[in-house]
């Protein structure tokens, strides 16, 4: 019993499926939408959603970029990736601008994305109202009926208990001015890179089976109080080490020998795109730097 | 340090790759998929049911490349099951229909058509057989030969095909009430995702794909504690069904039209749990009630547990948590289970750094001192 | 006097039943059932045809021993139990023009949230017992429209303080606190959004003699410095004569006697009021 897979992985009425529950999500700006999601061939909880999503979309044609935490050769977006090019043999890049699809785990890229593209974000928890009502047939109601005081009272459980609002990554937004979405564990900083996005975001979340969508130029807000804004991480009076950014998001590295922490770019293919532009304006090999 | 962090992933992966299949293949033995479809039943059974895809070739390569781990095996049948597209139900089945090979009635001695113990572990010593560690093919098939000379008499003249339910007996008697044939079409829980409240033919798909761990531990505490339930055994049965698929260019509902596409093995279980019912000024009744469990292959403590738990969600306690169809369909699938919590493995650098980022807006300054410690 | 005053809330033939019905029971109103559950079908008929009105400023008690409709009355009225049939008017909800049990889910959760507050014999269901006693009053006010902490903060002190919480404590979980406190921040909670009409449901059951009797002090200093109209509901009594102007009492689902307090307790016409008055004299 020799049997090879189909394209991308799925047959094509699955990916029918998924494309519909897609559109819909569409339609409808941060609703989730319920879909009939398939069990892959990496775990729930590594990013199912999104690759459903993604081999559902992909064509021949299309160039695949998958970050993980920002990298592009994180285990799990090589893992990710290599199961992608097994199922389709599409073409893979590092380069943001070069890919048409980009599946992503807990960051949207430094540099902006253009109309032809599309970001698919993978979700581990797609409800917003889940720590504060975990049975699913009540949140889905608290959405119906437009009533996300849970989403933020934790925000203002935090400011009592902490004096600011202390959500690391996947703070609520109000898509649209209607549904309260989930950004899915991106940080902070990376809230404001959804509002009015060129591409469109998707975003996919395979064990609880819900697929949502941010459509192009759609008006994205964080939650927060009037008189306790919204606020991204720090990085005041930071730069890269390595390319010298500033401004972006960035891991904190410590010297095993000295103890003093260092910055560097978390998208690693922003910094190599920044210093090979410095590279090539000043001639130096890069390679040594890193 | 420097991108030691990010860098080298592909390397380190197909290096995890490499020593995971040096794992499986350093005891230089090579384990057929005839000898594990013979000799390895149990596993078979399991990972048919929790894939929730019935062939005992797929189930049994997936258990030799998961080098025995269940978790991991249903893993690859389900992803497998992902690719298949699904152009045909079955017909409906009777399973009065079903070849039994096992049989037995904890409710009732004398059951019409005699219980019949078949193949059990139930009455055997859990006493390791030492013997076994040098069974040869010779011992095996001398043993065949005088096990099948002896069972070759016929002992009864009952039909295993047309065996009558224990249940449907009790319904005559007026003992059960009898319910009428819900002929609702059953909504497929792989093509749509479920919505609660569920019907009752999503949570018995749930269940009998649940992961017989979790089948069986939630239903243990409805016994137990969290649920205030004392079924018996009304019957419970292992054997073959027969399935059919309509012929899908006639579609004219006859019978005699239907494809005839094989058997399956399964474990069918009844169970009677009574009722109290508040009659009229005070009066109470007792009625019975009928929880049902089935799985593919022999896996009899998930079929009983199974039929518990159909029973809790169907009546919907709030009290208990084993009676919340959330909390129990929810949880107990393998598949979403293990992914969910071995995600934990994945490097959590960006949300950590977040945190860590409000963790120093929120202390403003303080350090835990290790000298202060 | 009161006949020319609009009611703030006005209730006219609210019925809930549990269960389908039979060919026995359907036709409630010829086929008398000796009580108000089908022994046929299983149907439960927990509150038949209710009416009243509750005017600006005054307590309503209703009465009643438990099983008689008048908790699922109360669920019915704060939308935690949709009707089966029956009119409701809000005069603060666009004028008292539409009924309230026919609008949508959403609109039923802003008149939840901006014109009702409720509450519950048990706090497990009026609160978050996690969460801190502050933000379960900001919930309330997060789902009135507030978006500034330090409004809420300072609305929610006045509040606790007006209950009699010190504000200290604020910051505690209500599973911290005991009973009789978790029933006052319960109070503070309902009242955050200064809604014209408050619900409460048997909120001195179980709590003991003189916490019962601080609980109904506050109400009744609320209803005095506020002019909140209430609906209290009881089995007992004498929680119903301390606190409410005009009563009615329920039995099997329907009201049997409605009057002023005072009316209801010196002359009782209904038999089984007549039982209740007796034994609450003894």
């Amino acid at each position: 019993m020799k049997i090879s897979y189909n394209f991308a992985f799925f047959d094509e009425g699955s990916k029918r499926e998924i494309r519909r529950a897609a559109l819909k999500a569409v339609a409808i700006p941060g609703y989730q939408v319920p879909f009939a999601s398939r069990e892959m061939p990496i775990a729930r909880g590594w990013g199912t959603g999104g690759l459903q999503l993604t081999l559902s979309l992909i064509g021949k044609d299309d160039v695949i970029k998958v970050i993980d935490q920002g990298s592009d050769e994180s285990v799990n977006a090589v893992n990710i990736k290599k199961l992608i090019k097994k199922t389709t043999g599409v073409e893979q890049t590092e380069k943001t601008s070069k890919a048409s699809i980009i599946q992503s785990r807990h960051r949207i890229p430094e540099v902006p994305l253009n109309e032809e593209q599309i970001l698919v974000l993978q979700v581990p928890i797609p409800e917003p109202l889940r720590l504060v009502e975990p049975s699913e047939y009540k949140t889905k109601r608290l959405h119906a009926e437009n009533d996300y005081s849970g989403a933020w009272l934790m925000l203002f459980e935090q400011i009592m208990k902490y004096g600011s609002m202390s959500t690391g990554a996947d703070h609520p937004v109000l898509v649209y001015g209607r549904y309260v979405m989930a950004p899915s564990p991106i940080p902070r900083f990376d809230n404001p890179k959804l509002t009015c996005s060129k591409a469109l975001i998707l975003l996919g979340a395979g064990r609880e089976k819900k697929i949502y969508a941010v459509p192009p130029y759609t008006e994205v807000v964080s939650l927060a109080f009037d008189d306790y804004p919204f606020r991204v991480e720090s990085f005041e009076n930071k730069k890269c080490r390595i390319c010298g950014a500033t401004e972006v998001f960035m891991d904190e590295i410590i010297d095993e020998k000295t103890g003093m922490a260092s910055y560097q770019c978390n998208d690693t293919s922003y910094c190599l795109k920044k210093l090979n532009n410095s590279a090539d304006n000043q001639g130096g090999d890069i390679s040594e730097r890193i | 340090m420097g991108y030691v962090a990010i860098k080298g992933g592909n390397i380190a992966i197909n290096e995890s790759i490499n020593r995971l299949k040096f794992e499986r293949l350093k005891g230089e033995e090579i384990i057929e998929i005839n000898r594990i479809k013979a000799g390895m039943r149990g596993m078979i059974d399991q990972v048919m049911s929790e894939g929730s895809l019935y062939s005992e070739d797929l189930a049994a390569i997936a258990i030799k490349q998961a080098e025995g781990s269940l978790e991991e095996a249903v893993f690859l049948i389900r992803a497998y099951r992902s690719t298949l597209p699904r152009k045909h139900y079955t017909r409906i089945i009777d399973s009065c229909e079903m070849f039994t090979e096992r049989r037995i009635s904890a409710s009732f001695k004398d059951i019409p058509g005699g219980q019949i113990l078949g193949a059990s572990y139930d009455y055997t010593h859990r006493l390791i057989d030492f013997d076994l560690l040098d069974e040869t093919k010779e011992d095996c098939l001398e043993w065949l030969e005088s096990f099948k000379s002896k069972n070759s008499i016929q002992w009864s003249d009952t039909n295993l095909r047309q065996l009558p339910k224990v249940s449907d007996y009790l319904r005559k008697e007026g003992l059960i009430k009898s319910c009428g044939n819900n002929d609702k079409e059953p909504i497929d829980i792989t093509k749509k995702n479920m919505e609660f409240p569920t019907e009752r033919s999503e949570r018995l798909q749930i269940l009998t794909r649940g992961q017989t761990g979790a089948v069986t531990s939630l239903g243990y505490a409805a016994l137990r504690a969290y649920g205030a339930l004392h079924p018996t055994v009304g019957e419970l049965r292992i054997g073959s069904l027969p399935l059919y698929m309509q012929n899908p260019l006639n579609t004219a509902d006859k019978d005699e039209d239907n494809y005839y596409i094989g058997d399956i093995r399964i474990t069918e279980v009844e169970t009677f749990i009574p009722k109290t019912i508040d009659k009229k000024q005070g009066k109470k009744e007792i009625d019975f009630e009928i929880g049902y469990g089935i799985c593919y292959g022999q896996n009899e403590t998930k079929a009983i547990a199974m039929s518990i738990l159909d029973q809790c969600l169907e009546t919907g306690d709030i009290n208990y948590p084993t009676h919340d169809e959330e909390f129990v369909l929810l949880h107990i699938d393998s598949v979403e289970s293990t992914g969910f919590i071995s995600h934990l493995k994945l490097p959590h650098y960006v949300t950590f750094q977040s945190k860590l980022d409000s963790f120093r807006k929120t202390h403003k300054g303080e350090r835990y001192d290790e000298d202060k410690l | 006097m009161k006949g020319f005053e609009k009611p703030v809330l006005e209730i006219k033939n609210l019925n809930k039943q549990f269960g389908k019905g039979c060919s026995d029971c359907c036709d409630i109103n010829e086929k008398k059932l000796e009580k108000n559950y089908c022994p046929e079908c299983g149907t439960v008929y927990a509150c038949q045809d209710i009416s009243f009105e509750l005017y600006g400023g005054e307590i309503l008690g209703v009465v009643g021993e438990s099983g008689s409709g008048k908790s699922t009355m109360m669920k019915c009225l704060y939308f935690d139990q949709e009707v089966t049939k029956g009119e409701g008017y809000l005069s603060s909800y666009k004028d008292g023009l539409m009924n309230i049990f026919n609008e949508s889910s959403q609109q039923k959760r802003y008149i939840r949230n901006h014109v009702l507050g409720k509450v519950y014999q048990n706090p497990m269901l009026g609160l978050k017992m996690n969460f801190s006693s502050i933000g379960n009053i900001a919930q309330k006010l997060i789902a009135a429209g507030y978006r500034s902490v330090r409004d809420m903060e300072s609305r929610g002190i006045d509040l606790l303080n007006h209950v009699n919480i010190p504000v200290f404590r604020m910051k505690e979980p209500p599973k911290n606190f005991s009973g009789g406190m978790q029933q006052r921040v319960q109070i503070a909670k309902a009242l955050s959004n200064n809604p014209p009409v408050l619900l409460l449901d048997e909120v001195t059951t179980g709590l003991d003699l003189s916490v019962q009797a601080n609980v109904l002090d506050l109400i009744k200093k609320i209803q005095r410095e506020l002019g909140i109209s209430m609906i209290v509901v009881s089995h007992d009594l004498a929680v119903i004569r301390m606190l409410a102007n005009r009563t009615i009492v329920m039995l099997d689902g329907r009201i049997i006697e409605k009057g002023l307090t005072d009316q209801i307790l010196e002359d009782p016409q209904h038999p089984y009021t007549q039982q209740l008055v007796h034994s609450l004299l003894v």
